[in-house]
């Protein structure tokens, strides 16, 4: 008996661990195919097996069975990855301190989140799902991949990614922290002395750590340290394990967090936002330090007010690893027409512009060896499109997953309730004025507490 | 003294040349020669358009070059009118997120009398930002209240209210919603209908009020014994009630929309606009029979159910227009107008027909606010509202290469522009 209760909670373990990822086999027909990192090749076939591309080239044949999509006339390209967004998850702030190191988005995924759905028609297969910038340090954010239709929250992770963090500058965590709880930081100077304590507290925590392994054997009296979640995520940023991605807008802000992790030598640096980039891309490009940028947004606060729509193009061209990303369940919908934009403003080249929203970010969030490209070995993380997908006239009509169709624009269906209420006919009417809601970041944080609510801040 | 004054003069001038002149917008002739020509009305067209005293005087294969005119070769690229953003905020909100710099929305339910144009600030960084990417005329519009003011239609080049506006004038209705406001939104449906009833109450006691001031001042026209005290609110109105301006109605949710047409109907209002109409595809049928015509947008935008399918905000502006509505397209933006032909041309790879999308912000915004003698295509007589672009202006890769607004020719100059050109090869770089 005890043995059979303790298999299955093995098993009940292990299904929790490592959630069955759905996988699947298909062969694309007579596409273009945008490798973005290999050129195009047209007429050409593509075939998935078991979840990762197998073949590319002409005439392929599959087995008896395989699903087979006739992509003639159609464009081939990797699924979209969106560095920062917010999707897929219940909460986004946890904005009760400066520095939250210690929580992590993904306890709190959201399988049913019908904008993963609609990311998908939009030819997005994966997102960083990341904590909010109310915090100058937030918690551990998600990569995760878009197998909607999954109900288990283990399967929208995309297993083996790296470990990813958030940090914010700026407006955000002097807003909620220093004007809203009259706590450090209330400026940019401050927000710099959260970080500086934070690598301070974990080098001695690794430090007690270190002599306690040291002395344990030989002395039995040996005190263990007090286990703190926040310093041990702090610590492995140190070591190098876990990818920065910081909310950041200014110039100066972006070269003081440079400055701080040089001092600490950290070298996984993602820059979130970054409008101000463009004035720092040379110091970018030399440090490696990564920037994931809007394509136009602008002006909706002060420290946006002096960007320009050129910066992606203008970081590309200094050599910066750019990546352009929503941060919102409705620009996720369309990054690559926000890719398009840098042609507008900037020239790129259509490989250029791709890569923005493709191979990018997949080096961003460090999964560039799976996904991110049409190449053979890589993930079927695939968008098939009717039109050029840089044109604005471009329709997503598949998006795939591990090589499962999750979006098939031809079986759309006309409600997508996915069970019928019984006491309302109908779901709530939101009209999203969506360009002007730009702070899907600080979502959670006091005053969109307040105003979700009704209530009143006194 | 004498020295050192042509000294300075010299260093100015070196100063000048070196970092380029300040810019200026120029009146002129111009012949634009070799090109392309969509008139959007007329079909394409191949040859020269003579711009002169600020008017389109000719345009086809046979167009003469008057003598002393500038010839610029457009060989290999096409011209357009200048797009029309049927609603912003662009000029009145400079930075949404500080109060101070936003005057689109004054105190109180009843200001219909609050001139968007007022407040508008001709030197925004936003107006030339928005401007180099083809957009040439706005409506501005006030928000918030159920009467907020009134919307002024204006070319995006000039300094003062008279030189920027483009003729059209029309009073803002935010007719009362009975929709839910979110998923926190707990109110049963039975306080939803009450309070529904209670705006739509308010909205009629305005109504009736203006109605007795039109009788009153129609009185006083002809009997000077009768004194009518000022009243700037219902004044505005009385223009609405008698025809003199349009009413902009502003109404989302599918049952608003059925509302706000059964009311303006039996009010018997002259001149009526819809806008917003988000969910306008769901009674597109019953917006046609209206006759009314709309101005939708943003097209780039979520549905605005969790149920409804995800496309049904970009499909929305063909769906109306398959079922027989004359529809315009606006951004509702303030930063980002300059996306207008983006949000036309997600219209037509959702559904509308291409030429209908570049229709929806040209000719289409031009009739409904009655200026298409003016604006809106490329035909003798017109201003020169126009654009030369090396291809469709409603693709992203296209580049506008020159602009003409009222029959001036704009600089393609903004901040976004010259922070580009200071920054792509910084100086200095890395190194000092």
């Amino acid at each position: 008996m005890f043995k059979i209760l303790n298999i299955l909670n093995l098993l009940f373990l292990v299904s929790f661990a490592h959630a069955q990822v759905t996988k699947g086999s298909l062969l694309i027909k007579n596409g273009t195919i945008l490798t973005v990192t290999k050129g195009n090749m047209e007429n050409t076939d593509l075939l998935v097996e078991n979840g990762k591309i197998t073949k590319i080239g002409k005439g392929l044949v599959a087995p008896t069975g395989t699903e087979t999509i006739d992509a003639t006339g159609k464009f081939i390209m990797p699924g979209i990855i969106d560095a920062h967004s917010h999707i897929g998850i219940d909460v986004v702030n946890e904005a009760s301190r400066p520095s939250t190191a210690d929580v992590w988005v993904g306890d709190a995924l959201d399988p049913l989140d019908i904008s993963v759905y609609r990311a998908l028609a939009g030819g997005v297969t994966a997102s960083h799902a990341m904590h909010g910038s109310a915090n100058a340090i937030g918690g551990e954010c998600e990569t995760i991949k878009h197998r909607y239709g999954t109900l288990n929250p283990e399967e929208m992770r995309m297993e083996g990614a790296p470990r990813t963090i958030k940090f914010a500058l700026g407006e955000n965590p002097m807003r909620v922290h220093g004007e809203g709880n009259r706590i450090v930081p209330a400026t940019r100077m401050g927000v710099e002395q959260v970080f500086r304590k934070g690598f301070e507290e974990a080098k001695a925590y690794m430090a007690a750590w270190e002599t306690y392994e040291k002395e344990k054997g030989k002395n039995p009296a040996a005190v263990k340290p007090v286990y703190n979640r926040r310093h041990e995520a702090m610590a492995e940023i140190l070591k190098g394990n876990i990818i920065i991605h910081c909310h950041s807008y200014r110039s100066d802000e972006i070269l003081m967090l440079l400055n701080v992790c040089k001092d600490y030598q950290i070298k996984r640096l993602v820059f979130q936002h970054t409008n101000e980039g463009f004035k720092v891309a040379p110091e970018l490009a030399a440090y490696g330090a990564m920037a994931s940028v809007f394509a136009d947004w602008w002006a909706y606060k002060f420290e946006v007010y002096y960007s320009t729509a050129y910066n992606a193009a203008i970081l590309t061209k200094n050599g910066v690893v750019t990546s352009i990303n929503s941060d919102s369940e409705e620009y996720i919908r369309h990054l690559y027409h926000e890719a398009a934009k840098t042609q507008r403003y900037g020239s790129l080249s259509d490989d250029e512009a791709l890569a923005l929203i493709t191979i990018n970010p997949a080096k961003q969030l460090g999964i560039d060896q799976r996904v991110g490209s049409i190449e053979l070995g890589k993930d079927a993380d695939i968008a098939i499109f009717e039109g050029h997908p840089l044109s604005v006239y471009a329709v997503p009509q598949y998006t795939i997953v591990d090589g499962v169709v999750r979006f098939n624009r031809s079986k759309d269906a006309a409600d997508q309730r996915l069970q019928a209420s019984a006491t309302r006919a109908e779901t709530g009417f939101f009209l999203h004025k969506e360009q002007h809601n730009h702070d899907r970041c600080l979502e959670g944080a006091y005053e969109n507490t307040a105003s979700f609510f009704g209530l009143e801040r006194e | 003294m004498k020295i050192n004054a042509f000294l300075t003069l010299l260093f100015t001038l070196a100063f000048i040349h070196s970092f380029g002149q300040v810019k200026k917008s120029t009146k002129g002739t111009f012949a634009l020669t070799n090109a392309t020509i969509q008139t959007v009305t007329k079909g394409t067209v191949s040859g020269t358009l003579i711009i002169s005293e600020g008017k389109i005087t000719a345009l086809g294969t046979n167009a003469t070059i008057p003598a002393g005119a500038n010839i610029i070769d457009c060989k290999g690229m096409s011209i357009y009118p200048g797009m029309i953003d049927g609603g912003t905020q662009l000029g009145i909100v400079e930075v949404s997120s500080i109060s101070l710099t936003d005057d689109s929305d004054e105190l109180g339910e009843l200001t219909p009398h609050m001139e968007a144009i007022t407040a508008f600030n001709t030197s925004a960084t936003a107006v030339s930002v928005t401007r180099v990417d083809g957009i040439t005329t706005t409506l501005v519009v006030p928000q918030g209240g159920l009467f907020p003011g009134t919307a002024s239609l204006v070319n995006l080049v000039g300094y003062t209210p008279d030189q920027i506006y483009a003729g059209f004038k029309g009073v803002v209705l935010n007719f009362p919603g009975a929709g839910r406001r979110g998923f926190w939104d707990r109110r049963t449906d039975e306080e939803l209908k009450k309070e529904e009833e209670k705006a739509l109450k308010q909205l009629n006691e305005v109504w009736t009020e203006a109605l007795y001031y039109v009788q009153v001042t129609d009185a006083a026209a002809k009997d000077a014994s009768i004194k009518v005290a000022s009243n700037p609110e219902m004044a505005r109105l009385a223009e609405v009630i008698r025809g003199k301006m349009t009413l902009l109605i502003e109404t989302n949710k599918a049952n608003d929309i059925e509302a706000a047409i059964k009311w303006a109907q039996e009010k018997k209002i002259p001149k009526v606009v819809l806008t917003g109409v988000a969910e306008g595809w769901r009674v597109a049928d019953k917006i046609a029979k209206s006759g009314f015509p709309v101005i939708t947008g943003p097209v780039i935008a979520l549905p605005t159910r969790e149920s409804d399918q995800y496309d049904k905000a970009y499909a929305n502006p063909g769906l109306m227009a398959k079922a027989g509505v004359k529809v315009a397209i606006r951004t509702n933006d303030q930063e980002n107008v300059r996306n207008l032909p983006f949000h036309a041309g997600f219209a037509a790879a959702y559904g509308m027909s291409k030429e209908d999308a570049l229709k929806s912000v040209t000719i289409v915004p031009a009739e409904i606010f009655g200026v298409a003698d003016k604006i809106g295509s490329l035909e003798v007589g017109k201003l020169a509202n126009i654009i030369v672009t090396t291809g469709d202006p409603l693709e992203p890769k296209t580049q506008i290469k020159y602009l003409f607004i009222d029959g001036w020719i704009v600089p393609l100059d903004s901040r976004h522009i010259q922070l580009y050109e200071e920054f792509l090869n910084r100086s200095p770089g890395l190194k000092k």
